[in-house]
């Protein structure tokens, strides 16, 4: 049987056609923030899931590319503000009603940690250098929350659409956070420096052997039998790395410590090798653990 | 009254609260018709028509208020046989001389009265200088006693006689002739009259709309008669209330700026009527007839010391000859017409716009532009200051910036709250205004203008030994003046106006302190007491918790702080209320005086019965129940024997334009309206199909007049910020007009453009067995200001009301057309074409 | 706080003279909301922004049926109401404010303290009647202050002193709400209701309540207005489930990796 209608249908009323409640005011500048910021928080993600695993190439680049999205997300919410001038006023009150007040607090203290992750693959030395890993696990911290407040933002409005999106939304921007970190993260880091150093194609045999050569090097207590070892491994084209006296470089070596000196021209420079590097046929098997000068402080 | 006296209509509000109907007229639904019980469209012109139905249900169904009919009317009074109405002439009464385009209304007059009429010729010369304005005050020449038939059985009574001419005002007539459905018109009529009566009454507002038409006169007169048939006038809750254009307009007829008035209603003297003082004194009093006017003398006398002080002496007749005389029709309308033949050399225009606010913008601009000088004092750069390069006429050619001859001086004006003095409003009420700042840089009130001007012009004139010079110099010309702009002293001139003995200048306190010998000064007799005891009474503001139920105790209302006029009314013959509900003034048998909650309007110590002697005249001529103390005969007059120049009682005329044939009569236009058939000023032929619709104009609350006021201010600007016109679906439909679109509006004289609003607060009429459109404009736009646009009283051609000179600018035909009018001196042949296809001769007017 | 005050707007009884629109921007110094004629009967204001904050409405309501051409119109209705900030007892544009600036006065009404706002806008979208709004060249949020400079006077509000017959109404809001009542039951007319007086309604009822003679879509206003934040809570658990699902992906992702 047909389904009848009881009562009449609902005659749509309006005042002339407006709209009730207004549109936000909001312009591209907040479009584009929705995605610099999930884009921050999606990287400072990943770079410490990479801390973590050793991957040193993708903790760089996400760190690096956390801070610049942060950056450009800090510049389009300026931007948009009616007085850019008072974009400080946010940071007047701590508000949880207000969605934009709480992710004010979480902006502000997600930059500072990726601030400090990120500078700290420039100097990893000092105050900056040693937090890097809490900061850059701090900004993970507080990724997640980074991504999803906006979700909780938009709803929290009387927009019909966002309103009634609320269960949805939050999930929306935690995946297109995590995706577009992911996305920039494969563009931007490079490969080399993503996994432990790779065999040259072809020579297995000899690969394995160099391998087992320098393992047995590295515990050797006899000197004789280390040098015998050494020029052996010359012979077959694996020199050592031993850069004492050269320009620290972290591409290249591993800094196991520091020795303070007052000599400014020595200060970054590699003091001493505390185990030596190895080049296959000028390929970097591994790099040296090297001592490096640090200023003395006064 | 919500659209234009917004908070004068919280009143009304208050009054529908407290459980009054409030019934609306009016062609469109307005916001007042928004607050109204009822709104009854009506097509606009056809209000006599109206009101004429409803005085017939009146008399039909026998529901008129008998014994204050007849008391207190002239019901019963016997009308000559010579009488013929309407209705036995087919739209003319008897008496009519076409020649002169006026009646010889003898044969109105009361039976045996008839010397007292005036006679044709004096009529030609009232209707050219607005006689009746003189009249609507202090009554026609009538005499006290006459003939009456207590009865009301005598055919030629004035009860029989109305009810035989507004027997043809059936409701049938009124549906068909107005446009009223019959169930609103009987539903008007029965509410009106169920309301009316010793227990209740009813109040009749109208706006200044209303007497905007050539039987403007007649409209009020007719609202007068269903008052008077019904025991309305002079009680509380009852009367009619003229709504006012301005906020002080009603101060400007008292202490006039009309061509033929004199402080206080004394009539200007015209120079062949009043050659001598006692003619014009004598015109004033009319020997024989009863009432306060016959104290005239004093009343003309102390106004003529008022202006020629120690000059003015009973040997010079108190320098009555330095008064202007009249010799003819100097209205405003008639003037400007003079200013386009060249015969105007000067024009000041204070506070008045007439190239947007006067209608046939086109003749005002022209008129202006053909003056030696111009001198223009408002608060803004008006449209009447800038029409030699900015008006509608410099666009098509026929005004030439710099071949324009006219030199215009503008000079800034202070507003309202830069000086001080009184307004006075509808209701007689002075109300005193303290200054609140000094006016900025050379703005100047009126007061210090004129004061200063005089000054100068007799500082030119010193030496003179001319006659005419002496009018000048003999004024009594000195007031105090105030402060570094030597600013006249408003008080000084208030107590003038109100009146002090001399020489010790002590004030006055009533009207009747005023002497005929020279001893006493009076600016403006009515206002006498404003001053009284020494205490300017305007300025009275106690808070509303210490007044008493007339608010006597607020500011002054002339007479004599009389608050309702005529409130003798209010009690029955015997001097009892005619109920308690509604008991208002009343006669105190043992004090022996009347009492009440206002001051009486009658003599305080004449009780109820007395009866005048054989022969009395003037107050003493009136008799205990004579409530309308400034009528000849103390009675209300529901019938005019003398005095109105179009006829003794209103007849539906349609207006000078009209798409409809007069439905009643043969007489298709007030035939006594005065045109002036001039080549600038062609009216539409009767009926004309080229200007098939009705157009009317009013007001926006949101715009003030000519919108000097309102549109230089850009929060009113935004409030209505376009010249628009209003049109009914239905005639949207018929000429294609898209809401928010252009329209055009087009009539003989002008055309004008106007955004479209569509709406149904205007609905079309069934007329007869045809539908009429009507159209409604709003008046207040020119093309100067924030917001500018076209301005509709240029569609409008000059007709006069005969009695008042008041124009025809209610009311007119038009057509409509969609788009944008043309432009430039397009516009001349657009309308050529117009005219050419009317029917109209190139070259002169042409009136149906 | 001093005590809960609030309008009253009667619209039974406006004529729609628009003395609050006016008088409002006389005492607030607020800027002309350009010139535009719109077509919507005598409202050429449109709604209320950030430079009107009064608006007065017009509705024309002709006849069902119209016997053509008729002249009568017995339930032509020109409908006129004058209307204005809501002060919401939950209000939205308070709760979302990042900086502060909104605030509530002694008065419960709302106010936005124009030197710390700093225009970020989100007030604009969370008020439910579409109130507030940012001002064009100047940035900040504005709305109708209660006249807030007024009635810590002791004066009435600018809009209230003007209208000339008591449409609007200003005083202690219990006291406008049992006159409200009365009113109601005075007019015995179908269609007259009340909107917002109700401290149950979605926003806890506002102190700018209104006698309404139809539904309110048909004046623009909101039929069942909810404040936002009534739902916050449940949005922030949500948040925070997708931060969890956000953290533990990344987690299962390095996991999963191969070393």
């Amino acid at each position: 049987m047909k389904e009848r209608r009881m009562v009449p249908s609902a005659e749509f009323r309006s005042y002339y056609g407006r709209p009730v409640v207004k549109a936000p005011v909001w312009r591209h500048d907040i479009a584009a923030y929705l995605f610099t910021g999930g884009l921050a928080a999606g990287s400072a993600l990943l770079a410490a899931g990479a801390d973590l695993t050793g991957r040193r190439g993708l903790r760089r680049a996400g760190r690096v590319a956390a801070l610049g999205a942060l950056g450009a997300s800090t510049y389009f919410l300026i931007n948009d503000l009616g007085r850019p001038e008072r974009f400080h006023h946010m940071l007047r009150v701590v508000k949880p009603t207000s969605p934009m007040s709480m992710g004010s607090w979480i902006l502000t203290a997600f930059g500072s940690a990726a601030g400090v992750a990120a500078a700290s693959e420039l100097v990893p030395r000092g105050f900056v250098g040693t937090a890097g890993r809490a900061a850059g696990l701090a900004a993970a911290a507080l990724a997640p929350p980074l991504a999803t407040y906006t979700a909780v933002l938009l709803a929290d409005t009387a927009t019909p659409s966002w309103h009634e999106a609320y269960p949805e939304l939050p999930f929306i921007f935690a995946g297109s956070a995590l995706a577009s970190g992911a996305a920039l993260l494969i563009l931007t880091a490079r490969p080399a420096r993503t996994e432990p150093a790779a065999v040259p194609a072809g020579d297995a045999d000899r690969g394995t052997l160099v391998q087992l050569c320098i393992y047995l090097r590295d515990r050797l207590t006899s000197t004789a039998l280390a040098t015998r070892l050494d020029q052996a491994l010359n012979q077959v084209g694996v020199s050592t790395v031993e850069p004492t006296g050269e320009r620290f470089d972290p591409s290249h070596h591993e800094a196991g410590g520091t020795l303070p000196t007052t000599d400014s021209k020595l200060v970054g420079t590699i003091a001493t090798v505390e185990a030596p590097g190895y080049a296959d046929r000028g390929v970097l098997l591994r790099p040296p653990v090297v001592t490096v000068y640090q200023r003395r402080q006064a | 009254m919500a659209e234009c006296h917004p908070v004068g209509f919280q009143w009304v509000m208050e009054a529908k609260k407290r459980g009054a109907t409030v019934i609306h007229v009016d062609p469109r639904f307005t916001r007042t018709s928004a607050l109204a019980h009822r709104h009854v469209p009506i097509r606009a012109g056809a209000d006599i028509a109206f009101l004429g139905g409803v005085v017939n249900y009146i008399l039909t169904n026998e529901l008129d208020f008998r014994e204050y009919v007849l008391a207190y009317t002239n019901a019963a009074t016997i009308v000559s046989e010579d009488f013929r109405d309407t209705e036995d002439l087919d739209g003319l009464f008897s008496g009519w001389e076409p020649d002169k385009g006026v009646y010889d209304p003898t044969s109105w007059q009361y039976e045996g009265h008839q010397e007292d009429s005036p006679d044709s010729a004096d009529v030609e010369e009232q209707k050219e200088t607005a006689g009746a304005l003189q009249h609507e005050s202090h009554g026609s020449p009538v005499p006290a006693q006459t003939q009456r038939d207590e009865t009301l059985q005598h055919p030629r009574c004035v009860y029989q006689i109305l009810k035989r001419h507004y027997s043809r005002y059936t409701p049938e007539v009124v549906e068909e002739l107005c446009g009223v459905p019959r169930e609103a018109f009987e539903a008007v009529c029965r509410a009106w009259t169920e309301n009316s009566g010793r227990e209740r009454t009813t109040a009749l507002v109208y706006s200044v709309g209303w007497t905007q038409h050539t039987v403007g006169v007649q409209y009020i007169r007719t609202g007068a008669i269903i008052q008077l048939l019904l025991g309305n006038m002079g009680r509380p809750g009852g009367g009619v209330m003229a709504l006012r254009g301005h906020a002080s307009i009603q101060g400007s007829t008292d202490i006039p700026t009309l061509f033929n008035l004199l402080p206080g209603y004394l009539p200007m003297p015209h120079h062949r009527q009043h050659s001598t003082f006692e003619d014009w004194v004598g015109s004033i009093t009319h020997q024989a007839q009863k009432g306060f006017w016959g104290n005239a003398k004093a009343f003309a006398t102390s106004l003529l010391k008022a202006y020629w002080g120690e000059h003015a002496t009973a040997d010079n007749d108190y320098c009555f000859g330095y008064l202007p005389r009249l010799t003819g029709d100097h209205g405003t309308y008639q003037t400007v017409l003079d200013m386009i033949d060249g015969k105007v050399a000067g024009y000041f225009l204070l506070g008045q716009n007439p190239a947007v606010g006067s209608a046939h913008g086109r003749a005002q601009r022209l008129g202006m532009a053909n003056l030696d000088w111009l001198v223009v004092r408002d608060l803004y750069m008006i449209e009447s200051a800038t029409f030699w390069k900015d008006g509608p006429e410099v666009e098509t050619g026929e005004i030439v910036p710099t071949g324009c001859r006219t030199e215009v001086f503008v000079l800034p004006a202070a507003s309202h709250v830069e000086k001080e003095g009184t307004f006075t409003n509808t209701q007689r009420l002075l109300q005193w205004r303290e200054k609140a700042l000094d006016p900025p840089g050379d703005c100047r009130s009126e007061l210090w203008f004129f004061y200063h001007l005089g000054r100068a012009i007799r500082r030119k004139l010193a030496g003179s030994t001319l006659d005419r010079d002496r009018a000048i110099l003999d004024l009594a010309w000195d007031y105090p003046t105030l402060g570094p702009h030597e600013e006249p002293s408003a008080e000084a001139v208030l107590m003038e106006i109100n009146g002090y003995t001399l020489p010790d200048r002590k004030p006055l306190s009533a009207f009747t302190e005023l002497k005929d010998d020279g001893s006493t000064v009076g600016g403006c007799w009515i206002y006498t007491g404003v001053f009284k005891d020494g205490v300017n009474q305007s300025n009275r503001r106690p808070p509303r918790a210490e007044q008493d139920r007339v608010a006597s105790g607020w500011a002054w209302a002339w007479p004599a702080n009389r608050r309702l006029l005529y409130n003798r009314a209010s009690a029955d013959p015997d001097g009892r209320p005619w109920s308690e509900r509604k008991k208002y003034v009343w006669w105190d048998p043992e004090k022996k005086e009347w009492t009440g909650f206002d001051v009486p309007d009658f003599q305080k110590t004449k009780p109820p019965d007395f009866r005048p002697e054989e022969g009395a005249t003037g107050p003493d001529a009136l008799a205990g129940d004579d409530p309308f103390i400034m009528q000849g005969d103390g009675k209300g007059w529901l019938y005019v024997p003398s005095g109105l120049i179009d006829g003794p009682m209103p007849t539906h005329y349609e207006p000078i334009e009209s798409p409809v044939r007069n439905l009643l009569y043969k007489q298709q236009c007030n035939p006594t309206s005065k045109v002036y058939d001039r080549p600038e000023n062609p009216m539409h032929p009767e009926g004309s199909t080229v200007f098939p619709y009705v157009f009317t104009t009013s007001r926006l609350t949101e715009h003030h007049t000519a919108g000097g006021m309102s549109r230089t201010l850009a929060y009113l600007s935004e409030l209505q910020p376009e010249m628009f016109i209003e049109v009914s679906p239905e005639l949207a439909a018929e000429r294609g007009l898209t809401p928010l679109g252009w329209a055009h509006v087009v009539t003989a004289r002008a055309v004008i453009e106007a955004r479209v609003l569509v709406t149904d607060r205007l609905t079309p009429l069934r007329v007869e067995d045809r539908v009429v459109h009507q159209v409604w404009l709003p008046y207040h736009w020119g093309y100067a200001g924030l917001v500018t646009g076209d301005a509709a009283n240029d569609l409008l051609g000059v007709a006069l009301d005969p009695n008042v000179l008041i124009q025809e600018s209610k009311v007119g035909t038009c057509d409509v057309r969609p788009g944008r009018r043309p432009t430039g001196p397009a516009v001349l042949s657009y309308l050529a074409a117009y005219r050419r296809r009317a029917g109209i001769q190139e070259g002169n007017g042409d009136h149906g | 706080m001093a005590e809960r005050m609030g309008f009253f707007t009667d619209t039974s009884v406006c004529i729609g003279c628009k003395a609050c629109e006016v008088a409002c921007k006389e005492w607030n110094g607020v800027p002309d909301d350009g010139f535009n004629l719109l077509g919507m009967s005598y409202d050429n204001t449109g709604g209320l922004d950030a430079n009107s904050w009064r608006h007065v409405a017009f509705i024309e309501q002709p006849a069902a049926a119209r016997p053509a051409p008729a002249a009568e119109q017995p339930d032509f209705r020109w409908l006129m109401m004058s209307d204005v900030c809501k002060h919401c007892t939950h209000a939205a544009c308070l709760d979302v404010c990042p900086t502060g600036a909104l605030f509530r006065t002694e008065f419960d009404t709302v106010v936005v303290q124009e030197d710390i706002c700093n225009g970020c806008g989100y007030c604009i979208p969370a008020c439910p009647y579409g109130v507030i709004d940012q001002r064009k060249g100047d940035g900040r949020a504005w709305k109708c202050t209660m006249c807030y400079d007024r009635i810590g006077d002791g004066l009435m509000p600018a809009c209230a002193t003007a209208c000339p017959t008591e449409s609007i109404q200003y005083g202690p809001l219990d006291e406008l709400r049992a006159r409200a009542s009365q009113r109601v039951a005075d007019l015995q007319s179908d269609g007259a209701r009340l909107y917002g007086a109700d401290p149950d309604n979605g926003v806890g009822g506002t102190h700018a309540f209104f006698l309404l003679l139809d539904e309110p879509e048909v004046y623009g206003l909101p039929p069942d207005p909810v404040v936002t934040t009534r739902d916050l809570p449940k949005m922030w658990r949500k948040a925070g489930l997708a931060a969890l699902a956000m953290a533990g992906a990344a987690v299962a992702a390095f996991l999963g990796a191969s070393r």
